[in-house]
């Protein structure tokens, strides 16, 4: 073993150098986090934190699981399309404990105009109407059940529950 | 000190062991939601679209984005027929409280609501100095909101302009495509509260998903194809004045 004699210092820099490595392995496992790199250059974790967040809209699935007469009208009229949140807003509260949240209900002066007030910018086959001069200042719901909204069809006018 | 090859050759496992470490990640935390099964998109139906402004208000309302930002808005199109290559573009507060009404009857109009592409290739991400913005493995472009430093590139980078620095958390903030719903199997907030069906969520690897139909027999487009960003917001009938 006559060519480790005199290779004591070399022994000396490697342990120093093994060292440095682990401090950087220590260091760099309290840095880096966990995730970091499973799918790519980002913390996978970040996924499951977002996916985290709390809804708002509770989706109409929900709505339709306790008010099935509503669902019921809404199904067969021109509105079956449109979802009961994108009307009554954000209810996914409401949902997980009915007594907690008290859906308001929509003022259809605002809500319906927003999409039937009549604009040349509409596509064409859209129904819109000029809101002042077809109903003379009634509200909507007078003639037009929201829920099923072709007159005559669905229950009875002004019947918005 | 003196260190034997002995000594060595103990420390080589325990520094594997200690590397081992370092590479682990977390277990996934949804267990009925798989992320190598689906590829996320929207298809954005221009024709029906009427200006209503209902996904820019489920949009703020679900994911809190601060007033005078957008996540998604809609901006509507006026394009005179002497003029198709500049049109009249009017986006008031993001289209969130409608449109004013037009009576002007010449030319034409459409809607157009813009979100986040979600693109492939996306310009964003590859910017990105510390990795807090990247593609999820199901095809979201996500933000690292505890890794994001503000520095604002990725805001430059994104041709769609669909990116703004938080006001109050000073980093980078973004459509997530309703991260929190599509993996526990809602539709996003605006695709829920279209009351047209003009935006809905797709799902490119799901090969139930009507989409593949409407790809095959529609005049479908995406923004700005020229970038080769991948875009996975696919817009029907749109518009060449669109931009």
């Amino acid at each position: 073993m006559s060519i480790f004699k005199d290779a004591g210092h070399l022994f000396r820099f490697a342990a120093l150098f093994v060292i440095a490595f682990l401090v950087f392995l220590v260091v760099r496992h309290y840095v880096v986090p966990k995730s970091f790199g499973k799918y790519g250059h980002y913390r996978a974790a970040a996924m499951d934190e977002i996916a985290a967040h709390p809804m708002q809209f509770a989706g109409h699935q929900a709505c339709e699981q306790c008010h099935s007469d509503v669902a019921a009208t809404h199904a067969s009229g021109m509105h079956a399309h449109v979802n009961c949140e994108a009307c009554h807003g954000p209810l996914a509260k409401h949902a997980d404990d009915p007594s907690s949240v008290t859906p308001k209900l929509p003022d259809t002066a605002t809500l319906c105009v927003r999409c039937h007030e009549a604009s040349a910018a509409r596509p064409k086959n859209f129904p819109q109407v000029k809101s002042a001069e077809h109903s003379g200042g009634m509200p909507c719901q007078t003639c037009h059940n929201p829920h099923s909204p072709a007159i005559g069809s669905g229950a009875a006018a002004g019947g918005a529950k | 000190m003196t260190m034997t090859r002995r000594h060595l050759l103990l420390l080589l496992p325990a520094a594997a062991v200690a590397w081992e470490s370092v590479l682990a990640g977390t277990p996934e935390d949804s267990p009925n939601y798989n992320r190598t099964d689906h590829w996320w998109g929207m298809l954005i139906d221009i024709p029906k679209c009427i200006g209503c402004g209902n996904c820019v208000r489920a949009c703020q309302e679900e994911n809190d984005v601060p007033d005078g930002h957008f996540r998604t808005w809609v901006e509507r199109y006026h394009v005179e027929d002497w003029n198709l290559t500049d049109p009249q573009v009017i986006s008031p507060d993001g289209g969130k409280e409608g449109f004013p009404v037009a009576t002007d009857d010449s030319g034409k109009y459409f809607f157009v609501p813009k979100l986040c592409n979600h693109c492939a290739d996306s310009p964003c991400t590859q910017v990105c100095p510390v990795g807090a913005t990247f593609i999820t493995p199901d095809g979201v472009v996500l933000v690292d909101q505890k890794y994001c430093l503000g520095c604002a590139y990725c805001v430059q980078a994104c041709p769609y302009g669909c990116r703004y620095i938080h006001p109050e958390k000073r980093v980078a903030d973004k459509c997530t495509l309703c991260y929190h719903r599509i993996t526990k199997g809602q539709t996003t907030a605006c695709a829920e509260n279209c009351p047209t069906g003009a935006s809905q969520l797709i799902d490119l690897k799901n090969p139930k998903d009507p989409i593949h139909e409407f790809l095959k027999t529609h005049n479908v487009q995406v923004l700005k194809p020229q970038m080769a960003t991948g875009a996975k917001v696919f817009y029907n009938e749109l518009d060449g004045s669109v931009r």
